[in-house]
């Protein structure tokens, strides 16, 4: 079942209305577009809305379509404003567009990827998905900076993320290579770990630039 | 690599007198020091601290007949090198022909270690590698394969444990027995980056001491000495060279260091195939539980609290300052000596005026030699033995890490604990320790602080011994310092321009002190102390004796009295202030004189103490200020401290007068 791009519009429009908003429906006329579009009879036609007096109501079926179709917003606003650096109206657009082809599981891969995100770059919490929920259970952290770690905690440093070259060297030389283990002995109040057979206290400022996997 | 045996030919070493060279390299904390110290009997300050040596060391040996020049160089991590101290050590490098370069490093680290070893390899350098600190490997259980790694290599590799002794000659025969790096490997990079060195390395025509191959990697880490070296060695191939370094940094801008170091990571790892071994489960030693007590602040404050007891107060403070002044000062020089030499000084010379030179009030000996042998000696003597043993146990780093989060509102990193610390032993010792710190605004911050705030130990001594005998008084001054110590302190990080540092720091394992060493180090210690302030001492009084013959000195502690009573002092003190120019320490003692003849009562006390603790660093700590701060920043910051102790003076005896606290 794949619904048209407006489709998925009205349904995420909807979803915040009633989900977050409160509201037990939403006016078609809030819409950008006319009220006898298409795309509504596509949602009714599908049992994911009915329209009673001219108001948009959810059908049990299409209020989880449209915390799915929020969920790949937001992810997409993610993916555009952290990882690409579009920003602005211009990172808006964007993501409106290319939620549309976060669909048959590259959804998930997308989310996997950006580690489960849990909000939006606006602050606004993403629905969680399977792969969430899943993650949260194996308590898998998936790639995280060092400063996320617990005391004596142990993992594998994935990479260095920093634009300082001299950062990137000194954290070089004292072994923190991707591939190599490092176990994280305190977090407080600087951070101690050790790589080998040798134990480094760093701040802050650079253990947020290590990353790393359980 | 054949390289170098072209470069390191016979008739070369010839020219150099028949002396050989021999550079000791290596990362920090690897026991360069003591392995140079070993060879060469001579003494370079050695500690269980990274980054102890600053400078580079020149001693000789003859091994087996054959001169031998060794050099001892700060630690480096790798011959791409990013801090000043580094830079120091690829000097030699770079610049001096060593025929041999012995490369130190701490067995328990070998993998880490050992990309350094590939570099100095690749660069074409006669190497002899030293596997150190063998003894608390094997007390981790770790086996390391000597021979294997010797083949793999293909140089010289021994095995040591130079703290211990052990291994040292087998380290002299090497050097005798060097012949050439004919058989040395040649270690293979990926296909895409051995293209980028050919590439590079095929466009240089100049002479260098490194190989090419070396070089071209450098240039390629956009190394700034290297390609001004580049740009003077190669004339007008320079710009075609630039040009196609330019291009492949900019193809690779991506991860070209990373790249890099991966690379080299796995060269290692296949080298450590076979070579090394450790035990499943990690062996914790009770060092490592000391450590782990050491480093959290719920058990790491009580502990520094019971270190700063003890060491401080009860060593330096009640035993150096008290029982052992009171001894030498008192007992012998006030009562024995003292009387004794004037007598004999008098039946020698028949002239007053210089009997005054060596027996007066200010004399030679009965106030130079006696302040800085009975009074100084004793307290800095203490200090010393304390701050050397805990700097072998490896204690500071952990200070450091501990504090790292407060030094952050004053510009600094938790690594300026050494020279604060230091400080508190000797200023100026101190100042030239802050070049340890990585950035010139840390520098001139910790210069700041240390030229305002921390007292020595022989005015601490002095201090305490005189103030203990009013209460309140001792917290009302070590109150104002510590006012003093934030405000100035959050204040130039406000003001100084520059961003804020990073900490980073080795943490070495905790070791019990050899005492042999502590011994060592204090005397050094108070040997380099005592040429740079007995030579003071004496011309102090030397000073001070044509200041009275000549009525010139009258006349400055007349110009000095109005100064003097506008923060409430009498005009005796003055004395003390002029002392003071000469040594800090010295201005103290002659408070201590003042105080013992009665002449002034707590809050007059006080204040002259705050005043003087603040005032201008002695001579010997200015003179170090301006070698490493430049005589801009210095006298910027003599004025500064001199304007704010007389300030802080004359608000502190206003305060003490409208509260009527210490009256």
């Amino acid at each position: 079942m794949k619904l048209s791009e407006k489709a998925e519009e009205i349904l995420e429009s909807l979803w915040t209305a009633v989900e977050e908003g409160g509201a037990a429906f939403l006016d078609p006329e809030k819409m950008s577009f006319p009220t006898d579009d298409p795309a509504y009879l596509e949602l009714t036609s599908q049992t994911l809305i009915e329209i009673r007096q001219g108001m948009i109501y959810f059908r049990p079926e299409g209020r989880e379509e449209g915390k799915m179709s929020i969920r790949r917003h937001r992810l997409a606003e993610r993916l555009l404003m952290d990882v690409l650096n579009i920003r602005g109206n211009d990172g808006e657009i964007k993501a409106c567009q290319f939620e549309h082809l976060l669909n048959d599981g590259a959804d998930i891969k997308l989310c996997t990827m950006l580690n489960h995100p849990a909000t939006c770059p606006h602050g606004k919490p993403i629905p969680p998905g399977e792969c969430c929920l899943q993650a949260r259970a194996q308590g898998d952290l998936g790639v995280v900076p060092l400063t996320e770690f617990k005391s004596g905690q142990e993992g594998e440093i994935a990479y260095i993320q920093t634009d300082d070259n001299k950062k990137m060297q000194k954290l070089m030389a004292m072994g923190v290579l991707p591939g190599n283990r490092i176990v994280l002995m305190q977090a407080y109040p600087s951070y101690i770990f050790r790589v080998g057979y040798s134990e480094f206290a760093i701040d802050s400022n650079l253990a947020k630039e290590i990353f790393v996997r359980k | 690599m054949a390289s170098c045996c072209s470069k390191q030919t016979l008739s070369e070493t010839e020219l150099n007198g028949d002396v050989k060279r021999v550079a000791l390299v290596g990362n920090p904390n690897v026991g360069k020091s003591v392995l140079f110290n070993a060879l060469t009997g001579a003494y370079v300050t050695v500690s269980n601290y990274p980054g102890t040596s600053v400078e580079v060391a020149r001693g000789s040996a003859v091994i087996s007949g054959q001169q031998w020049e060794v050099i001892d160089t700060p630690g480096m991590y790798s011959i791409h090198t990013i801090t000043e101290e580094e830079r120091v050590a690829r000097e030699i490098l770079l610049h001096e022909t060593p025929d041999v370069v012995v490369h130190v490093l701490d067995a328990r680290n070998l993998e880490r270690m050992l990309a350094m070893t590939i570099q100095l390899i690749e660069a074409g350098l006669p190497v002899i590698l030293v596997v150190n600190i063998m003894d608390e490997a094997e007390r981790m259980g770790l086996r390391i394969d000597l021979k294997l790694l010797q083949q793999k290599l293909g140089i010289p590799v021994i095995g040591a444990a130079t703290a211990r002794k052990r291994g040292i000659d087998e380290i002299r025969t090497a050097l005798h027995d060097y012949r050439c790096a004919c058989d040395q490997q040649r270690f293979e990079y990926s296909r895409l980056l051995e293209r980028d060195i050919s590439e590079v390395a095929g466009l240089m025509q100049g002479e260098y001491i490194l190989s090419r191959r070396a070089l071209a990697l450098l240039l390629l880490q956009q190394d700034e000495e290297i390609i001004e070296l580049a740009r003077q060695r190669e004339g007008d191939g320079y710009a075609p060279l630039t040009e196609k370094v330019r291009e492949i940094t900019f193809e690779r801008r991506e991860s070209f260091h990373l790249d890099l170091s991966i690379e080299r990571k796995d060269m290692v790892r296949r080298i450590m195939h076979g070579v090394f071994s450790a035990p499943e489960k990690r062996v914790v030693t009770p060092a490592e539980r000391l450590s782990n007590l050491a480093v959290r602040p719920l058990t790491g404050i009580p502990m520094l609290m019971i270190v700063l007891y003890f060491g401080l107060y009860q060593f330096v403070g009640v035993f150096g300052a008290g029982t052992v002044v009171d001894f030498i000062e008192k007992k012998f020089f006030v009562e024995i000596f003292n009387p004794w030499i004037t007598g004999t000084v008098k039946s020698l010379i028949p002239w007053e005026i210089l009997q005054e030179l060596f027996v007066g009030e200010y004399g030679i000996i009965t106030l130079g030699i006696r302040y800085a042998v009975g009074i100084i000696l004793p307290i800095v003597a203490t200090f010393f033995v304390f701050f050397s043993f805990l700097e072998d146990t490896g204690y500071f780093p952990r200070l450091a890490l501990l504090v790292d989060r407060i030094f952050k509102y004053f510009g600094l990193t938790g690594r300026a604990v050494i020279p604060m610390v230091l400080g508190f032993g000797c200023d100026t010792m101190a100042t030239m320790v802050t070049r340890t710190l990585e950035t010139t605004r840390e520098r001139v911050i910790a210069t700041i602080l240390l030229s305002l705030t921390i007292p020595c130990s022989a005015q601490l001594g002095v201090i305490i011994s005189l103030l203990s005998k009013f209460p309140g008084a001792l917290a009302v001054w070590s109150g104002c310092l510590l006012l003093l110590f934030i405000v100035v302190g959050l204040l130039s990080a406000k003001i100084l321009p520059g961003e804020a540092p990073m900490f980073y720091m080795e943490l070495p394992p905790m070791r019990m002190p050899q005492l042999g060493n502590v011994v060592t180090k204090t005397y050094t210690r108070m040997q380099w102390y005592f040429i740079e302030i007995l030579p003071l001492f004496v011309l102090a009084s030397v000073l001070l004796w044509l200041g009275k013959i000549t009525g010139l000195f009258e006349k400055m502690v007349a110009a000095m009295t109005p100064v003097m009573a506008s923060i409430g002092l009498p005009k005796e003190t003055a004395v003390a202030f002029i002392f003071g120019f000469f040594r800090r320490d010295y201005g103290a003692a002659g408070l201590y004189e003042l105080q013992t003849k009665g002449l002034m009562d707590a809050r007059q006390l006080t204040v002259a103490a705050v005043t003087l603790t603040l005032f201008i660093p002695c001579i010997a700590q200015f003179l170090v200020m301006k070698k490493e701060r430049g005589w801009k920043v210095a006298g910027a910051i003599g004025i500064f401290v001199s304007l704010l102790a007389f300030g802080s003076g004359y608000v502190l005896n206003r305060a003490l007068l409208v509260t009527g606290l210490l009256s």
